[in-house]
C-alpha cells in the first residue's frame, strides 16, 4: 500500500514537473554558469547574517562577523595558521623588560583600500579609538590597560600600559583604520580583500585588494552567502550554488559525497557550564560527581559520530604551550564514585538530584550533547531535563541574567591569549557567568598577567586550568570538530587556531 | 457605502490591535535588542547605557505611540540589527514574498478548480478514487517537507534549478520567476488538495438538492447540470476559502523561504524576531495582518457579487 502511494506521489510530482518545467532547463544552465564565468569568484555559505556594525573596534558578539572581517582588516600584528603572531602593519616590535611599553616600527608601503599609505597617525588614531583613550570607555575590552599611544617619529609608535601585561602583543591584532575615519561611513582596512557591498540576509561581497603588502589573495572576489538553514546549506553545496561552507557537523558531511571535506576543530571549549553560585552546583561534590558520571568519549561518539577532541579544562589543544593534556582524564569515568559523591552530598534514590540544562535549540551539536548527557546521568540516578531556548532568550536569561542550573555551550577565544579563555573565571569578571569564585584562581591569574617571564606565565595559566579542573567548575566535554566542505575544484583552505575564515589562500583550481 | 465604511473601520481597528499585541509580546519574551547587540560582551552597565541610548527604558505605551505615529506618517524607524532604515532593509524582500505568494495562489486555483470539477463530474470513477486517496496525503504534507523533496528531485536529480542559487529579479526576471516556481509549488500543493476536496464535496452535496432533480428532468446531462446550475451554488464556500488561502500562503511562506534560501519577508521576520529588532518585526507583522484581514474582506465582497442572496442593502 505504502509503495503504491509512493509511486503515485512520484508520478504526480513528475507530471507537475512537466507542467512547470518548460522554461526551466534554460534557466538551470544559465545559473550554473555564473560561478565559472567570473573565474576567480568563490561563494561561501555562512550560517548567519553579520552584525549591524562592521566596526572592527566594537567588540562583536558574533564570531560569524569576526571571521568575515578577518579578511578585510588587519592590526599591527596578525595570527598565522600555527597560532603565532606575525607582524602585519608593523614590521617589527620590541617590549621593555617590565612588559608595559611596546614599541612598534611600521612596515613600509602598507596601503589602505582607498589607496592611501598607512602612517603613524592612522595607527595612533586607530589604537586611541579602540582603547577609548579620549572617551574613557574602551571599545575593545582587551585594550582597557592601554595608558597612552604615541608616535615618536614617522615610523615608530609606542604603546604604554598602565600595568604590565606580557600577553598584550596578541591584542595588537586590533584593526588599523584611516585617521579620523568611522567604519559606519565606509569600511576601509589594509587586509587582502576590500569590502564591496552587503545585502541584508543575502550576501556580503569582498574583492581582492591589488595593492596588498603581503601575499595577494588568490581569488578575485568572494561572496559570503547567508543561508541560515542547515539542510539548505547542504543542498546548496550539493547543487553547486555555493563553493564552500565551514562549521558543518558530522551528520551534514555524511550527506555530502564527492566534495572535499577538511576536518579541523572549532577552537572552542564545549562544556556543561555549571552555575557555581547557586544550589545544587554550589556544592563541589555534586559538580565532581557529574564529572565522574559523564563519559566524554561516549558523548563524542554518540553526539559527534566520533569526531571531536576531549577536553578537561578551559583550554583547547590549538593553544599549544598552554594546553595541559594531563587534565583531560582527571576525572576517569567512574559511576560508583559518582554515586558515592552524590550520596555524600545528600542525594540518593529517594531524593535524586534534579536540574535543567539550558541549551540554544539552533545549535544542534550542543543539543545532541545535552541529550547524551541526560542519558548518561540517568545511570547514576540524576534527573536532568533539557530546556531548549531561543538564542536571544538564552543570552538574556542564562548568560547575562545568570539564571540557569547548567548550560551546554562553547566558549571561544577572540584573541590568541590564554586570558581570552581563562579571564572570565576571575571572581569579579563581568563575563564570569558561572559565578566561579576562587581566591587561588584569582591570584594565579593575576600572577600570570604580571610576569614577563614566559615560562612562569605558562605555568601560572596552567595552574589556573588545574584549579578549574580540580574544583570541577564545569563538566568539560570537547573541542568540537569543524568540517569545511568545498567543491572538488576549490582548494587552499587552511584552519587557524582561532574562529576565523581566511579566504586569501582559497582558489579555484584549473 | 455604510457597509464598506464599517468594514474599513473594522480593518483598521484589527490592524491597530495586532500591532499593539505584537509590540506587547516583546515585553513578555526574555531579551531585548541590547541582548543581541552586546552578546557575550554584556555587562549590566553597558546594557543600561545602551538601553538609555536606544530609548528602551521609556514606558512601553509611550514607545508604542511613538512607533505608531512614525508608522502612520511614513517613518518606519531604524532597524536595530542592521543600523539602517526599515524601509531600506525591507527593500526587495516584499517583492520576493509577494511574487512567491501570488504564484502559489494562482497555482492553487489553476490546479484545484478544474480538478475539483472534474472529480465531481466523474464521481466514483477511477481518477476520482485515486485522487481522493492522494488528497489525504497531499493535505497532510507540510510545505517545508515538500520543499526539501523538491530541492532533491527537481534540483539535485533533474537539475531543473539550482537549490540555493536564488536569482534576483534585477539580474533576470524570468530566472527569478523560474526559481520561485518550485517553492510556490511546494506551498500550493497542500492548499490545492484542500480546495479540490472542498469543491468536489460542495458540488456533490449540491447534486442532492431538489433543483438538481428539476434540472435533470429538463433533459440536462450531468455535466450540463453541474455547469449550468450547480457550480454557481457550489463555488460559494470555495471562494471564501480560496481568498483566505492567500493569507495563509503569505504567512506560510516563512518556513519555505528558509528551505529555498529566498531573501523574503518571512526569513527577515524570523531573523528579526531572533534579534529582537522591533521596528522590522512590527512592520512585517502589520503587512501580514493587513493581507489576512484584507483578503477576508475581499472574500465577503466577492461572495456578494456571485450570490445576490447575501447582498446587503
Amino acid at each position: 500500500m505504502t509503495k503504491r502511494i509512493l509511486t503515485l506521489a512520484l508520478a504526480v510530482i513528475m507530471t507537475a514537473a512537466l507542467f512547470i518545467g518548460g522554461g526551466q532547463s534554460a534557466l538551470a544552465a544559465e545559473t550554473g554558469s555564473t560561478g565559472d564565468a567570473a573565474g576567480g569568484e568563490i561563494t561561501v555559505g555562512i550560517a548567519s547574517d553579520l552584525d549591524s556594525s562592521l566596526d572592527p573596534h566594537v567588540s562583536s558578539s558574533l564570531a560569524g562577523t569576526r571571521e568575515v572581517l578577518f579578511n578585510i582588516y588587519e592590526g599591527l600584528m596578525k595570527p598565522d595558521t600555527q597560532g603565532n603572531l606575525i607582524p602585519a602593519v608593523a614590521e617589527d616590535y620590541t617590549v621593555n623588560d617590565t612588559a608595559d611599553e611596546y614599541t612598534f616600527t611600521l612596515r613600509e608601503g602598507v596601503r589602505f583600500h582607498d589607496g592611501s599609505e598607512v602612517t603613524v597617525g592612522d595607527v595612533v588614531y586607530s589604537l586611541t579609538r579602540a582603547a577609548g583613550l579620549e572617551t574613557g570607555e574602551p571599545l575593545m575590552a582587551t585594550l582597557a590597560g592601554v595608558a597612552s599611544v604615541e608616535a615618536t617619529d614617522d615610523k615608530t609608535v609606542v604603546v604604554t600600559l598602565s600595568a604590565p601585561d606580557a600577553e598584550f602583543i596578541a591584542y595588537m591584532t586590533a584593526a588599523i583604520i584611516p585617521d579620523g575615519s568611522d567604519p559606519a561611513d565606509g569600511i576601509v582596512g589594509t587586509g587582502p580583500f576590500k569590502y564591496v557591498s552587503r545585502s541584508v540576509q543575502e550576501n556580503i561581497v569582498i574583492e581582492k585588494f591589488d595593492e596588498y603588502w603581503g601575499e595577494p589573495a588568490k581569488a578575485d572576489r568572494v561572496v559570503f552567502k547567508i543561508i541560515e538553514d542547515g539542510q539548505t546549506m547542504v543542498m546548496s553545496l550539493r547543487s553547486g550554488a555555493i563553493d564552500m561552507a565551514a562549521h558543518l557537523d558530522a551528520s551534514q558531511v555524511a550527506e555530502l559525497s564527492g566534495l572535499n571535506v577538511l576536518e579541523g576543530s572549532m577552537n572552542l571549549v564545549q562544556a556543561m557550564y555549571l552555575n557555581n553560585a547557586r544550589s545544587p552546583f554550589d556544592d563541589p561534590l555534586v559538580r565532581q560527581a557529574l564529572c565522574y558520571a559523564i563519559d566524554k568519549q561516549m558523548v563524542i561518539d554518540l553526539a559527534g559520530e566520533g569526531h571531536g577532541t576531549p577536553l578537561g579544562s578551559s583550554m583547547y589543544p590549538a593553544f599549544g604551550k598552554y594546553f595541559d593534556d594531563s587534565l583531560t582524564d582527571y576525572y576517569e569515568n567512574d559511576l560508583d564514585k559518582a554515586r558515592d559523591l552524590l550520596a555524600e552530598a545528600g542525594y540518593g534514590p529517594d531524593d535524586p538530584l534534579k536540574f535543567t540544562i539550558a541549551v540554544v535549540s539552533a545549535y544542534t551539536p550542543h543539543v545532541n550533547t545535552a541529550q547524551v548527557i541526560v542519558e548518561l546521568l540517568r545511570q547514576v540516578g540524576v534527573e536532568a531535563e533539557i530546556k531548549q531556548m531561543e538564542n536571544a532568550a538564552w543570552y538574556s536569561e542564562a548568560y547575562q541574567g545568570r539564571d540557569f542550573d547548567a548550560t551546554i555551550t562553547g566558549m571561544d577565544a577572540s584573541t590568541l591569549t590564554a586570558s581570552a579563555l581563562l579571564g572570565r573565571f576571575v571572581s569579579d569578571s563581568p563575563k564570569n557567568f558561572i559565578g566561579f569564585e576562587n581566591a587561588d584562581y584569582d591570584a594565579a591569574y593575576a600572577a600570570a598577567l604580571a610576569t614577563t617571564d614566559e615560562a612562569e606565565q605558562t605555568a601560572k595559566f596552567k595552574e589556573c586550568e588545574t584549579i578549574l579542573t580540580e574544583n570541577a567548575a564545569n563538566v568539560y566535554i570537547q573541542d568540537l570538530a569543524d568540517f569545511v566542505v568545498t567543491q572538488p575544484d576549490v582548494e587552499g583552505y587552511a584552519f587557524y587556531p582561532l574562529y576565523v575564515m581566511d579566504m586569501s589562500t582559497v582558489y579555484r583550481a584549473g | 457605502m455604510r457597509y464598506i465604511l464599517k468594514k474599513t473601520g473594522v480593518l483598521l481597528i484589527t490592524l491597530l490591535l495586532i500591532s499593539l499585541l505584537a509590540f506587547l509580546a516583546f515585553q513578555i519574551v526574555p531579551g531585548d535588542p541590547t541582548t543581541k547587540l552586546l552578546g557575550s560582551e554584556y555587562s549590566p552597565e553597558r546594557a543600561a547605557a545602551l538601553r538609555e541610548e536606544m530609548g528602551l527604558n521609556r514606558n512601553v505605551l509611550v514607545r508604542y505611540v511613538d512607533w505608531l505615529t512614525g508608522f502612520v506618517t511614513g517613518d518606519l524607524g531604524v532597524s536595530y540589527s542592521y543600523g539602517m532604515g526599515v524601509r531600506q532593509v525591507m527593500e526587495g524582500k516584499g517583492v520576493v514574498t509577494a511574487a512567491l505568494s501570488l504564484m502559489a495562489w494562482l497555482l492553487v486555483i489553476a490546479i484545484s478548480i478544474p480538478l475539483g470539477i472534474t472529480l465531481a463530474r466523474w464521481q466514483g470513477g477511477r481518477l476520482d478514487r485515486a485522487c481522493v486517496a492522494m488528497n489525504q496525503v497531499f493535505m497532510a504534507i507540510p510545505p517545508f517537507f515538500l520543499g526539501i523533496l523538491f530541492t532533491y528531485i527537481f534540483g539535485l536529480v533533474l537539475h531543473l534549478f539550482v537549490p540555493g542559487g536564488f536569482i534576483s529579479p534585477q539580474s533576470s526576471f524570468w530566472g527569478f520567476l523560474g526559481y520561485l516556481a518550485f517553492p510556490a509549488l511546494a506551498i500550493a500543493i497542500p492548499k490545492a488538495a484542500m480546495v479540490t476536496k472542498l469543491l468536489r464535496s460542495s458540488i456533490i452535496n449540491q447534486m442532492g438538492e431538489n433543483y438538481v432533480r428539476t434540472a435533470y428532468s429538463r433533459g440536462n446531462s450531468r455535466w450540463g447540470v453541474i455547469r449550468g446550475h450547480v457550480l454557481r451554488n457550489a463555488i460559494l464556500p470555495v471562494v471564501t476559502f480560496v481568498a483566505m488561502t492567500l493569507a495563509d500562503i503569505v504567512a506560510g511562506s516563512i518556513i519555505v523561504e528558509q528551505v529555498f534560501a529566498l531573501p523574503g519577508l518571512g526569513r527577515l521576520l524570523l531573523a528579526s524576531i531572533g534579534n529582537r529588532d522591533y521596528p522590522v518585526v512590527q512592520c512585517i507583522v502589520v503587512i501580514i495582518a493587513f493581507v489576512v484581514v484584507f483578503m477576508n474582506y475581499l472574500a465577503d465582497v466577492v461572495t456578494q457579487y456571485i450570490d445576490p442572496r447575501v447582498r446587503l442593502a
